[in-house]
Parts: structure tokens; C-alpha cells; sequence
């Protein structure tokens, strides 16, 4: 057996010792009519048969391609430490901490990314972790409505369509109501939240709103008018629920500064390899006054009985392994190791390397701009943004396949995640980042010239 | 070097100096955020810690040994299938054509993971039992709201408005209820038998037109195969509701049952347990979920699909109206997903039923030899993990399960899960697995042996423990009471302590 440790020797001693003649007696509970007989799968393989295999399925995938796609996943360069230390063996084959006298590794490392993520949010209160920027993002909208005692929240258009799905699964259970506040359609604000259509829907008093959730930046990549909405949700007594991006908060206004209750975001930009879609990490931060309806797990700062400093889980009992059908969510495990390479990252790269990620990605966006445009497809919008945008192009999901052909991965035909606004219907999401080259640029530049100019011809 | 006077490390901040690190990243122009208004951006820099490369290696490198890990001995920790995590699967899923594939990839650049992730499903299906599964959910509890929210559309697509309950054994985990609660429904707690199963007749008695569905872990928390399981389905079945099975526990029963085939018309799976992912310290970890024909429709999207031609694709949006949508942003818990088929690659059909048969033969060894040492309640044949008692030893001396638990780190060993299931006084809920060898087995019977000694001899010893570790008992009331849950002072060599 692939990993086991006994021998024959071994297992006839075991059963010597139970008292029974084969390991068939043990089994004797299960009735005759529940038992199968062995599992129709492929025969084991040893370890250089499946290294092969796997080497071979790895190679199928195609991550050779120029890339500028992000959409809520992206692309960062990883110093090499960040690796070496999550393979500690110490860290990644423990478990939650539930002995704190033999787990100050794990519950250190968490109570440090805790406050790594409340600098970088500006709150208070840091969860210590969720599954991905989705679900936490449910789980902010969820918080906002039993602080509130309120059963509605409005979610921006803008948010991640993804995270809005999730979220509405996550609002389907609990009967909740998700209604979606419009971004606007042309003019200098093209593409952000509609404010009068969030001011008219506050405004309806018979349906009061828990939490107004919104991302910045939007999926489509603009900032958003954070304060104006926070002022706007406060207005009516609902939680204003920011969906944050980290790396962008080195240089972009923090939720604390918007006055933001609850961020909510997707830890992947510090160091999580993308891995088609996780393991990743879900943030999940708010301030003081919420931190009782908060889920997940949390670390604390205490002392033990010789009076050493040491960490611990605590406020356990808004927990499902305590308060059963009470809790405040059914979170069990979370993403500890993706917290452990996130807290390692922003370690490694420091602080002014943050910004230095952040403004390159933002330096990089500005010469892919200008590079598209030249080519024939410029901006959507026209407001501000950081690293992300969208650009026209007539045909875009036809130009986004032939340019696979010419090794580049245009970014995103945001027609195929959002198919019900016909205003992107010819829109690609386009990304950099500080990895991506000058010579990329120049590459996906010229290939959408000559792909454009072929069409006109 | 680790401990210093009243801390055992200092933090990362208490670490940092102004000045220190860099040298990642190239600097950008000066003007790289000129063309953003100065009203979106932060007013000051986040105030990270600055460290070198070497203290920052050094100070995961010290923290990570104060840990207990499987890798460091022998972890029996109850329902929680603490078994060796192969290397080779680290390595995997470190591959670049796994790891830098990004989630909307078009399915023509990811035709690897997508064959990956389609044969891992016929896998879990076949080891389940079960028509279809969804790789999707990110952990054992997302597993469980995805599957009880699928029984809701599922009752609510046959126009069946009335089933607000989920009925779920007392000896549950606490996922279960909180989960009904989650999905809608409102939990209604069953009490277990005098011998640790289900009491069918209490079910009965519960069972109706208001009963969404049934919650039962099988093998059970206290680790015993329910016997009476052909009756309970049958009159879950008989009510209209449906059957959820916890999996938490499939790494005692590949092989010999299916819970599919039995008659559970869903379950969860939890890769981190049965198929040896690495807990990471609390996660990530990635809980498929299996159902039967008649939750197909309500899987969560996209799901993979194999074309006539071979080649794989994701759904498309909208293309399955009838799902309960996303669970989750991309496509699952991928990189956990690469490791769990590794795994189960590497054992093929016949290795995975040697897991199972291996890990009951620890256990019921472990149990055998425990049996004049602790209570052991119950006295059938267990399958991979079994209950152990100290309410005897309580009575005679006043030590707790929390004394035994505490004591046994001074003997070099991670304590069994204590005071779970909730429905046996002084519990030890204790798993060995499989990949635990005998002479493990037996110094940790010889450590529990010399503890009850201790007990009766020198009780104080036990109150205190334990007496080896990094730290010692924690004031774990404080901690509550006055939450400190970040650092406040982020230049450490001002202010040596936080708040």
C-alpha cells in the first residue's frame, strides 16, 4: 500500500490482539444488503507511473500564452521565499488549532495576518480567513442583515458577477433578498454605481435595506464613488459592504477611510497561485462594533498561566461546533495555509514594495491603454481606474479566439460572464500587472492592429 | 532562540526596521498613479513590517516549530482523519501547467485540469455510490450548504413548499445544524440510542410532510456503522424527505459501502480527511459533494462536461437553469483537487480499500488495547475511530478528559478531539488512521497507561499540564473578554508591546 505502514506481520498481530480472524469480522455491522465489494477504479500506480501522468496532464494546459486576463484572479510575480516556507511540514500537516500549547505557530501566523489585513483595510476586525472573495463577500452582505435585523441588501452591478451569484445562492437559503443597484449608463460615469437609482432604492420604506455591497474597483475595473455611497447607505441605517481587491489598497482609499462597516475581498494577488480558482483566500474584515456577528474564526492575543504571551482562538462561541443551529455561519476548516502565504508575502515585499506591485500594475495598465487604443480599441469608459479595464472592440469574443491563435489571451470577452448587458456585448477585460512586459504590450498590440485591420478588409 | 523572557517570538512588527527588505519587485515611474484623483487614493502608505530575507525566514522557520503536525508524530485527533500527506502531491500541485492556470482560462488552453477534474468526479462518484458530483465546494461545510440547498430546490421544483425541518441526530457535528440554518430550515435535534446509533423509532416519530431531509453521519461520530440504517432510509423515504449523509467519516468504508447505493440521495466528501490533502493548520481543504439521479439537475454550475469528441468544457452561464448557481467564484478548490487525485491515483481501487480495512484495524487494535486502561463505552466493533471515556477515572480522582488530553503533549502526542460527540461524558473521540505504524499504536497506549497512573499517584501533575510544551495552559477568558485581536503598533521598536 502506497503510504501505509504494516507489513503482514503486523496486520495478523492487530487481529491476534482484537481477537478475530480477518478484518472481513470488523465489518460485520454493515448490513449484507448495504455491502459492496471493492471499488471499480484503475489499478495503483507507483510513484514515477503517476509523476508521469500528472506531468503529462500539466502539460495539456496551455500557461505559455501572453496573458493579460484577470477578472478577479491575477497574475503576480511570488518571491521565492514565500514557497519554501509554506512547504514546512510544521505548518502545512497541522490542523486547527484546537491545542494552542502545541499550535503557537499556526495561531501567531494567524493573529499577524489578521493585523496585516486590518492595516491594509483600515478596520478593526479580520476573520482568519474564508474560502474566496465569493463567499466572504456573501458573508459580509449576510453579517449586514442580522446587525441590522434587516432581510435586504442591494449589490452593485459592479461586483464580481461571480460574487453576485454566490451571493444569491448564499441569499436563496436564508430567504434574504438581493436586489441589484444599476451602474450607469453613459456620460463621464459610465460603467459605476448609479447613485440616484441607490439613493431611490434607500429610499424605499417598506423594504429597509441591511447592506449596500459594492467593489472597488468595479469588476469592469473603475473606481467607484466609495464615499458617496457609504454616505448614502449610512443615510438610510444600512452597512456599507466594500468588496476590496489587497494589493490595490497599498495606494488606493481604504475601507476604514470610506467608512466602510464590512470589506470583504479575494487574497489571491498576495502570493496564491492562481490554480484555476483556488485554493485562494477569502478576507473578511470589519470594525469593532461587529466583531460578535462576524464568522469564522478568530485569533486573540492572551497570556498563559506563567504569564507568556501566546495566541489563542477566541470569541468561539459564535461558532457552529458551540452554538450548533445558532451559529453564525456553518464555517468549519477555512483557508489558514493561504492566509500563512499571504502574511509571508506582504512580509517579503514590504511595504513600499506593495506600492511598487500596485503603481507598476497601474504604470503597465496606462501603456496597454495607449497601445490598444492606437490599435483600434479604445477605453469603454471614461472614469478612473487602476490596473484593470475594458476596451471596445467590434466583435471581441471573434478577436478574443483568433488572438489564442497568436499565442495571446486577450484578456476577458466580458459578454461570456455577463451575457444579459448588451452595452459589453463588444467588451474585453483587459489586466496588467507588474509582470506584464513592455514587449508583451507590444505583441497583443500589434496582433489586435493586423487582426482589426484583416476584419476591415 | 525562540523564547525570550515573556514571549516565546517576537512579532512581525516587533521584528521590523525601518529601512529593511526590498529588492522584490522593480520601482515604477514616478507618476504610475498621476492619472487617478488624489480623493480615490490612501492618505498614508499601509504600515507593513520591513524585515530582511533572513529574519523573515527565520522567523517562519521558529514559529512553524512550535507547531504539532503530522509530520512531527502521531495526531489522533477524532473526525478529523489526520493521516500522512503524500509528498509527491505537494509536488503536483506546484506543476506550472496546474498552478499558473488561470480559472477563466478559455477550455481550450485548459483541457489538463479539465480531464483532471472530470475523471476525479467518476472516482468520488464510484467510491460514493453516486449518479453525479460537484467538485465545486470549498470544504467540508460548504459541501453540506450546497447539498441541502440542492434538497431544497429539489422540493421546491416538485411545487413542495411545506418541508421546513431537517431532522439531525444530537451526536452530529455542529456543521449539520448550522448549516440547516444556513440553507432555511429549521433543525430539529434527535437523540441518539442507548447503543450510540440512530434511534429509528425517535425518527419516526419526527419524520413527516414538514421533514426536508435527514442528516446522518456514517459511520457515526462515536465511530460505529449505523446497523439500523436499512430502516431509518427507508422511512425517510417513506416520508418524502430526503437523505444527506455526513462523509466526514468515508475513510473507514471504501470498498465495503456506498452510500449512494444504499439509498442517501447526497453527500459531502471531505479530501482533506479520506484522500490525504494536507490540513494546512485549519484549511484549505475541499468538500465535493455526490448526489443521486434526482438532485442532478440542481448541481451547482458550471459543471465539467466531456463532449462526443473527448475534449472537456465548463457550462456555460445560464446554460442549466434548474442549478442552485454558484457556491463559490471559480470552478473549486483546484490545487486541493489535484492532490486528492493524486492520491487516489496513487492507490487505485484495490490500495483505497486497504486504506479502509487499515484504518479500521488500527482502530479497533487501539480500542482492544485502550479498553483496560479508559472507559470505552461502547464495546461493538468500531470502525476508524472509536470513543474512550475518563468519567471512571473522573469519579476516582478528579481528573478530566481536558487533564489526559493536556498530559498526553508532555508524552509527545497531539490529543485525541475531546468532549465530542457531545452525547458522552468525559469524551476522546480517537482516530489513529492508517498510516500509523503498530509501534505508534502501542506507546500511546503505554503513554495513556502511565497518565491513569499518574492520576491516581500525583493528580496536581496532570492539573498542570502540560509542563513541555511552548507554552502552558492559556488564559483563554481574558482572551474573550477583552479581545485583542490585532497588532496596534505597527513600528515594533517603539513599542514592544501591543495596545
Amino acid at each position: 500500500m502506497a503510504y501505509g505502514p504494516h507489513t503482514t506481520e503486523d496486520r495478523a498481530r492487530m487481529l491476534a490482539a482484537i481477537g478475530v480472524d480477518s478484518v472481513d469480522d470488523l465489518f460485520a455491522d454493515i448490513p449484507s444488503s448495504l455491502r459492496s465489494t471493492g471499488l471499480n477504479l484503475p489499478p495503483p500506480e507507483s510513484e514515477a507511473e503517476l509523476s508521469a501522468r500528472l506531468r503529462t496532464l500539466a502539460d495539456r494546459n496551455r500557461v505559455d500564452l501572453v496573458s493579460f486576463l484577470g477578472a478577479g484572479a491575477y497574475r503576480h510575480f511570488t518571491p521565492a521565499v514565500v514557497d519554501q516556507l509554506l512547504l514546512r511540514g510544521e505548518f502545512y500537516t497541522a490542523y486547527t488549532p484546537y491545542q494552542p500549547e502545541i499550535s503557537q505557530g499556526t495561531l501567531q501566523t494567524i493573529y499577524e495576518y489578521q493585523s496585516l489585513m486590518a492595516e491594509l483595510t483600515g478596520l478593526d476586525v479580520v476573520s482568519a480567513s474564508h474560502y474566496d472573495g465569493a463567499s466572504a463577500t456573501a458573508e459580509g452582505a449576510l453579517m449586514s442583515c442580522r446587525a441590522t435585523r434587516r432581510e435586504r441588501v442591494l449589490v452593485g452591478r459592479g461586483v464580481h458577477p461571480h460574487y453576485r451569484e454566490t451571493l444569491c445562492t448564499y441569499f436563496g437559503g436564508a430567504s434574504l433578498v438581493a436586489d441589484e443597484i444599476p451602474l450607469v449608463a453613459d456620460g463621464p460615469a459610465a460603467g459605476t454605481t448609479d447613485l440616484a437609482a441607490l439613493e431611490r432604492m434607500l429610499a424605499q420604506a417598506d423594504r429597509p435595506v441591511g447592506g449596500v455591497v459594492v467593489a472597488n474597483p468595479s469588476f469592469l475595473g473603475l473606481l467607484e464613488p466609495m464615499a458617496e455611497i457609504g454616505r448614502l447607505a449610512h443615510a438610510a441605517g444600512a452597512l456599507f459592504v466594500s468588496v476590496v481587491e489587497p494589493v490595490s489598497l497599498a495606494v488606493l482609499a481604504t475601507p476604514g477611510e470610506y467608512d466602510a462597516d464590512i470589506a470583504a475581498g479575494d487574497g489571491q494577488p498576495l502570493g496564491i497561485p492562481l490554480s484555476y480558482g483556488g485554493p485562494y483566500l477569502g478576507i473578511l474584515a470589519c470594525r469593532d462594533p461587529l466583531v460578535r456577528q462576524i464568522p469564522g474564526r478568530l485569533v486573540g492575543l492572551t497570556a498563559d498561566v506563567d504569564g507568556k504571551r501566546a495566541f489563542v482562538m477566541t470569541l468561539r462561541a459564535r461558532e457552529q461546533d458551540i452554538r450548533r443551529e445558532k451559529a453564525s455561519s456553518n464555517i468549519c476548516t477555512n483557508q489558514a495555509l493561504c492566509a500563512l502565504a499571504a502574511a509571508i508575502y506582504l512580509a517579503a515585499i514590504g511595504p513600499h514594495g506593495l506600492r511598487d506591485v500596485a503603481a507598476l500594475g497601474a504604470a503597465r495598465a496606462s501603456d496597454l491603454e495607449r497601445a490598444l487604443s492606437a490599435a483600434g480599441a479604445p477605453r469603454l469608459h471614461p472614469g478612473p481606474y487602476l490596473n484593470e479595464f475594458a476596451v471596445r472592440i467590434p466583435g471581441a469574443t471573434r478577436v478574443h479566439a483568433r488572438l489564442l491563435d497568436r499565442g495571446i489571451l486577450a484578456g476577458l470577452p466580458l459578454a461570456r460572464p455577463i451575457p444579459d448587458d448588451p452595452s459589453l456585448a463588444d467588451a474585453l477585460l483587459v489586466c496588467a500587472t507588474e509582470v506584464t512586459t513592455a514587449e508583451d504590450i507590444a505583441a497583443f498590440a500589434a496582433a489586435l492592429g493586423e487582426e482589426l485591420a484583416g476584419a476591415a478588409r | 532562540m525562540t523564547a525570550a523572557g515573556d514571549r516565546l517570538a517576537p512579532t512581525l512588527f516587533e521584528r521590523s526596521r525601518p529601512g529593511r527588505g526590498g529588492g522584490k519587485v522593480p520601482h515604477p515611474p514616478g507618476d504610475a498613479l498621476a492619472r487617478i484623483p488624489a480623493g480615490l487614493l490612501r492618505g498614508e502608505g499601509p504600515r507593513l513590517p520591513e524585515l530582511s530575507e533572513p529574519e523573515l525566514t527565520r522567523h517562519y522557520v521558529n514559529l512553524s516549530q512550535l507547531n504539532y503536525a503530522v509530520d512531527t508524530g502521531f495526531y489522533p485527533l477524532g473526525s478529523c482523519t489526520m493521516k500522512y500527506n503524500p509528498k509527491i502531491d505537494e509536488w503536483a500541485a506546484r506543476l506550472p501547467g496546474f498552478a499558473s492556470l488561470h480559472p477563466l482560462a478559455p477550455d481550450d488552453l485548459a483541457q489538463g485540469t479539465l480531464q483532471l477534474l472530470w475523471e476525479l468526479e467518476e472516482a468520488l462518484a464510484e467510491i460514493g455510490g453516486m449518479k453525479a458530483v460537484t467538485l465545486q465546494p470549498a470544504a467540508g461545510a460548504q459541501g453540506e450548504l450546497t447539498g441541502i440547498l440542492m434538497v431544497r430546490a429539489y422540493h421546491r421544483g416538485r411545487g413542495d413548499f411545506e418541508r421546513t425541518e431537517v431532522l439531525v441526530p444530537d451526536s452530529a457535528h455542529g456543521t449539520n445544524p448550522a448549516t440547516a440554518s444556513m440553507a432555511g430550515f429549521k433543525t430539529v435535534s434527535i437523540p441518539s440510542a442507548l447503543d450510540g446509533g440512530v434511534d429509528v423509532e425517535a425518527f419516526r416519530a419526527a419524520l413527516g410532510p414538514r421533514t426536508a431531509a435527514v442528516m446522518i453521519t456514517n459511520p457515526s461520530t462515536v465511530g460505529l456503522f449505523e446497523s439500523r440504517l436499512c430502516d431509518l432510509l427507508d422511512a425517510v423515504h417513506e416520508a418524502g424527505a430526503l437523505a444527506y449523509m455526513d462523509g466526514a467519516n468515508l475513510n473507514a468504508v471504501m470498498g465495503r459501502f456506498k452510500p449512494g447505493e444504499a439509498g442517501f440521495d447526497v453527500m459531502h466528501i471531505n479530501v482533506h480527511k479520506t484522500f490525504g490533502t494536507p490540513h494546512g493548520g485549519g484549511g484549505p481543504g475541499a468538500g465535493p459533494v455526490g448526489v443521486g439521479e434526482k438532485l442532478v439537475p440542481y448541481l451547482p454550475s458550471p459543471r465539467v462536461l466531456r463532449e462526443s469528441d473527448g475534449r472537456f468544457r465548463l457550462e456555460a452561464v445560464g446554460e442549466r437553469p434548474t442549478s442552485i448557481g454558484r457556491v463559490k467564484a471559480f470552478a473549486g478548490n483546484t490545487g486541493v483537487l489535484v492532490r486528492a487525485y493524486a492520491y487516489i491515483r496513487a492507490h487505485g481501487g484495490s490500495g483505497l480499500c486497504t486504506v479502509s480495512d487499515d484504518a479500521v484495524l488500527a482502530a479497533n487494535y487501539l480500542k482492544t488495547r485502550l479498553a483496560n486502561v479508559l472507559d470505552v463505552p461502547f464495546s461493538r466493533h468500531c470502525m476508524h475511530e472509536f470513543v474512550a471515556s475518563s468519567a471512571t477515572l473522573k469519579a476516582q480522582t478528579g481528573i478530566r478528559t481536558l487533564d489526559v488530553a493536556k498530559r498526553l503533549i508532555d508524552y509527545g502526542f497531539h490529543p485525541p478531539t475531546v468532549y465530542f460527540p457531545l452525547t458522552v461524558e468525559e469524551a476522546l473521540l480517537i482516530e489513529p488512521t492508517e498510516t500509523e505504524s503498530v509501534e505508534t499504536l502501542d506507546a500511546f497506549v503505554e503513554a495513556l497507561r502511565c497518565i491513569v497512573d499518574e492520576a491516581h499517584t500525583d493528580p496536581e501533575l496532570l492539573h498542570s499540564a502540560p509542563h513541555s510544551s511552548p507554552v502552558r495552559r492559556l488564559d483563554e477568558t481574558t482572551a474573550a473578554r477583552q479581545p485583542n485581536l490585532r497588532w496596534k503598533a505597527m513600528t515594533g521598536s517603539q513599542s514592544p508591546c501591543p495596545d
